[in-house]
């Protein structure tokens, strides 16, 4: 047996360490190191609650929106007020905005330049993959990139900037849209839209929404342009559908809330292949592995203290846990959560795996796109987009968001107007943390154990293919 | 800088980073930030967020600027230096090298021509350093507003500069692409630096400058509570007319700034803006805010918002508290011909 050690690795939004047992060419074992602490919930603790909005958001470049939306609703909770359904509709859209610019991102950046390596030259595909996909080089960046921009200048109108806003407020949003404006977020996604049918799916949204089925995605990509069925073909050709499977338990906090209910509900989707309500208060933290003190398992009670010494520990990450068991989150959970049928098919016929997880972040931001046009129709020009929200009573309060990557949780305790106690649980927190106290791996490393690397070692690709399909945020993983 | 072969070497490394400026100055550049650079004749040797290399690859191109054989034009920190504990760098190692950002840092900066602290954080330390700080974070030559950091206050990169601080939280993609090009060109020397190592073109400025809410502030028609239109310096606790950047004066996410979004600033260019409490909140002591504007009387200050108060126009006022316009201008003023 050789150990390999793969890191830096790049493309995951921060850095990431694996290290590998490999037996015969093949993964018997892995774990997983968040190598980057800052320790935001020691900096919260004793802020005056408000503070929160200023320094949760700053966990994640990436996630801003999230980090904010999730001490926003904790601190709604707090307060009990309800949010002014003005403000509701404009965090939606600029929320969507962040999750459909971090899937483009993800696809266009991180994911898709792995196809243009060397160690595939001798594939018939690889020099138009490269040619497309190449990092830095390729020619789908030069679309991909400034479809983003624009699509983040919805953050612009309604949020100021991006990163780093303080428009989510517990009482909505802090600016009033008039008129003019809303023809110019109509605009901007209107656009988005004509980006995403004519460069990654080279058909219409709804057209890709109504695939039902896994033949019906076969039938649907052959002699189809667009980078979506570009992937496919790869993804086929390189059985990426056989990579890195989950542990099978797929979760959703809920994403985009409205007066009622969210656009995709919470759940979890378990073995039986069905939906089933999500038992919250079974959420637990375990340290075991963690370079971390031992506290409460609960993230209500629990403080975050390191102890980087501490022997049998591989990870600033802790182990989160659902009723005891590993969970994997993300656009794919989310979406087989909310009963999108394609993904549903592809999931129960072969779990979630390197080919799903992609698919899954496509179709969403076509469900997204097709949201935000609704969202930005619904605004009621006259209406206000704030309450009025002060006065913070002692006691224990929860924001449960979806972030891009899954399912984002603050629990905030909070005492004579300060903070008491903060811990947050990030998605990729989830998908890549480290053993718990049963030796049971998290997502990722059971994603990797079976994977054949062959004699290419550290230099494997699947291991790329697998670790980047989760598209992890390292810098929101142990914060 | 158009060395030898007319490319600027420049590599990218990421600290106790959030990430952010990366997602900002993806925003760059009309066809995509990677054409801009090319179009620069700007050699990313590598990014974390970007580039193919990935592992040994990467290792490797850190061992060639570190034993000389690849020349360094300049480097960029984004994110703070985690210096614990105890001096290891351990909350921040770079993975499958078993050592720190920190070391890294200390043994790459030296060889670099220039060295640049992309954001608050690489600059003075940042959010990471805020509260108990709990890393031991700093900046690349700062800790908060003092000299020091990760490299010293005397540090000099090999032309002679100090640490170039493009602070902001995220800065904005256009301070960080035009810090890098007048470095390309050679047009950026110490003079044209701050005292807290700023590019003067940034900081020369305040924030305040353009606000699109300037008519509240010369009537100190105040916003009451959030989302409304006044001038968030009174209450809301906005501190634009002490924080540098021009940030008011561009273009954020195609016309945006955080006092057009409707909240204040929270002076994130400025060394330990991490520090302060109640963000939101105007300090006032005897009712009058304590943190007006930093080169005028402050009596002369207190006797002028008191006469504007008094010459407040009804429109100014009542949008002041309002979300929307409810009082256009021109009701009463010159008539328009129908």
């Amino acid at each position: 047996m050789t150990r390999i050690t793969v890191g830096p690795f790049n493309r995951v939004e921060g850095d990431l360490e694996v290290r590998l047992d490999v037996e015969s060419g093949v993964v018997v074992r892995a774990e997983v190191t968040a190598p980057l602490y800052r320790g935001f919930e020691q900096i919260l603790e004793g802020r005056p609650p408000l503070d929160a909005l200023v320094l949760a958001p700053r966990i994640c470049g990436i996630c801003s929106v999230s980090q904010s939306i999730a001490t926003a609703a904790a601190l709604r909770s707090a307060i009990g007020v309800d949010a002014a359904p003005n403000g509701l509709l404009a965090t939606n859209i600029a929320h969507a905005a962040e999750n459909a610019a971090d899937h483009l991102t993800h696809f266009y950046l991180f994911f898709m330049p792995d196809f243009a390596r060397e160690a595939y030259a001798g594939h018939a595909w690889h020099a138009a993959a490269a040619e497309r996909f190449a990092a830095t080089r390729g020619s789908a960046a030069r679309e991909a990139l400034p479809a983003r921009a624009r699509l983040l200048e919805v953050m612009g109108i309604v949020a100021g900037k991006w990163p780093h806003s303080l428009a989510f407020q517990p009482g909505g949003t802090t600016r009033a849209i008039d008129l003019g404006e809303r023809v110019r977020l109509m605009s901007i996604v209107t656009g988005f839209r004509a980006f995403l049918e004519r460069v990654v799916f080279a058909d219409t949204l709804e057209n890709v929404l109504a695939i039902a089925d896994a033949a019906a995605l076969d039938d649907w990509r052959d002699g189809r342009a667009g980078d979506f069925a570009h992937f496919l073909a790869l993804a086929d050709s390189l059985a990426l559908g056989e990579l890195g499977k989950g542990p099978g338990l797929l979760m959703s906090y809920g994403a985009y809330h409205g007066p009622d209910s969210p656009l995709f509900p919470r759940g979890l989707f378990g073995a039986r292949s069905a939906v089933e309500p999500l038992p919250l208060a079974q959420i637990t933290e375990d340290v075991s592995h963690a370079w971390m003190h031992d506290g409460s398992t609960d993230p209500a009670h629990s403080t975050t203290v390191p102890h980087p010494d501490k022997p049998d520990a591989y990870s600033w990450c802790k182990a989160p846990r659902l009723s005891g068991r590993p969970v994997e989150v993300g656009a794919l959970a989310r979406q087989v959560v909310a009963g999108q049928p394609l993904l549903t098919d592809l999931v129960v016929a072969r779990g979630s795996n390197v080919r799903n997880r992609v698919i899954g972040r496509l179709l969403e931001t076509a469900r997204i796109a097709l949201a935000m046009e609704q969202w930005v129709r619904a605004i009621r020009l006259t209406d206000p987009f704030c309450h009025d929200a002060r006065g913070f009573p002692d006691g224990a309060f929860v924001g449960l968001v979806e972030a891009a990557r899954g399912s984002l949780g603050h629990w905030v305790a909070l005492r004579g107007g300060r903070i008491e106690r903060y811990q947050i649980i990030a998605p990729t927190t989830w998908n890549f943390s480290p053993r718990d106290s049963f030796d049971i791996g998290g997502p990722l490393e059971q994603a990797l154990v079976g994977t054949d690397v062959g004699d290419a070692g550290p230099r494997a690709v699947a291991i790329q293919h697998i670790v980047r399909s989760f598209d992890p945020c390292m810098v929101c993983t142990a914060h | 800088m158009n060395g030898a072969e007319g490319i600027t070497n420049v590599l990218w490394l990421q600290g106790a980073s959030c990430g952010g400026c990366t997602m900002s100055i993806l925003e760059s550049g009309s066809t995509g930030w990677f054409d801009e650079l090319r179009q620069f004749g700007i050699n990313l040797m590598w990014h974390p967020s970007v580039s193919e290399a990935t592992g040994e690859e990467v290792v490797s191109v850190l061992e060639a600027v570190r034993d000389g054989k690849v020349r360094l034009d300049v480097l960029l920190l984004e994110g703070s230096v985690a210096r614990g504990p105890n001096n290891t760098g351990r909350f921040n190692f770079l993975a499958g090298t078993n050592r720190s950002i920190y070391h890294w840092i200390l043994e790459l900066a030296p060889l670099a021509d220039y060295v640049v602290a992309i954001g608050s954080c690489a600059a003075y330390g940042g959010v990471p350093a805020a509260g108990s700080n709990p890393t031991d974070a700093v900046g690349l030559q700062f800790e908060g507003g003092d000299l020091g950091g990760a490299l010293g206050g005397g540090f000099r990169s090999r032309l002679g500069l100090p640490v170039i601080n493009v602070a902001g939280c995220a800065p904005h993609p256009g301070w960080m692409m035009e810090t890098l090009l007048a470095l390309t060109s050679r047009e950026l020397a110490a003079a044209d630096l701050d005292g807290f190592g700023r590019p003067k073109f940034i900081a020369d400025h305040l924030a305040h400058h353009g606000c699109s809410r300037n008519e509240f502030y010369e009537f100190k028609a105040s916003a009451e509570t959030m989302s409304q239109r006044g001038c968030l310096m009174e209450h809301l606790g906005c501190k634009a007319t002490q924080a540098v950047g021009d940030c008011n004066q561009r273009s954020w996410n195609g016309g945006g700034s955080c006092t057009k979004g409707g909240y204040a600033c929270v002076a994130c260019t400025s060394p330990g803006f991490e520090a302060a409490e109640n963000f939101l909140e105007t300090a006032k002591l005897a009712g009058i805010p304590v943190g007006l504007p930093t080169d005028m009387p402050k009596a002369w200050f207190v006797a002028l918002a008191a006469l504007s108060k008094s010459a407040t126009p009804r429109r100014v006022r009542a949008n002041a508290t309002s979300d929307h316009v409810v009082v256009p201008p021109g009701r009463g003023g010159g008539k328009r011909a129908s």
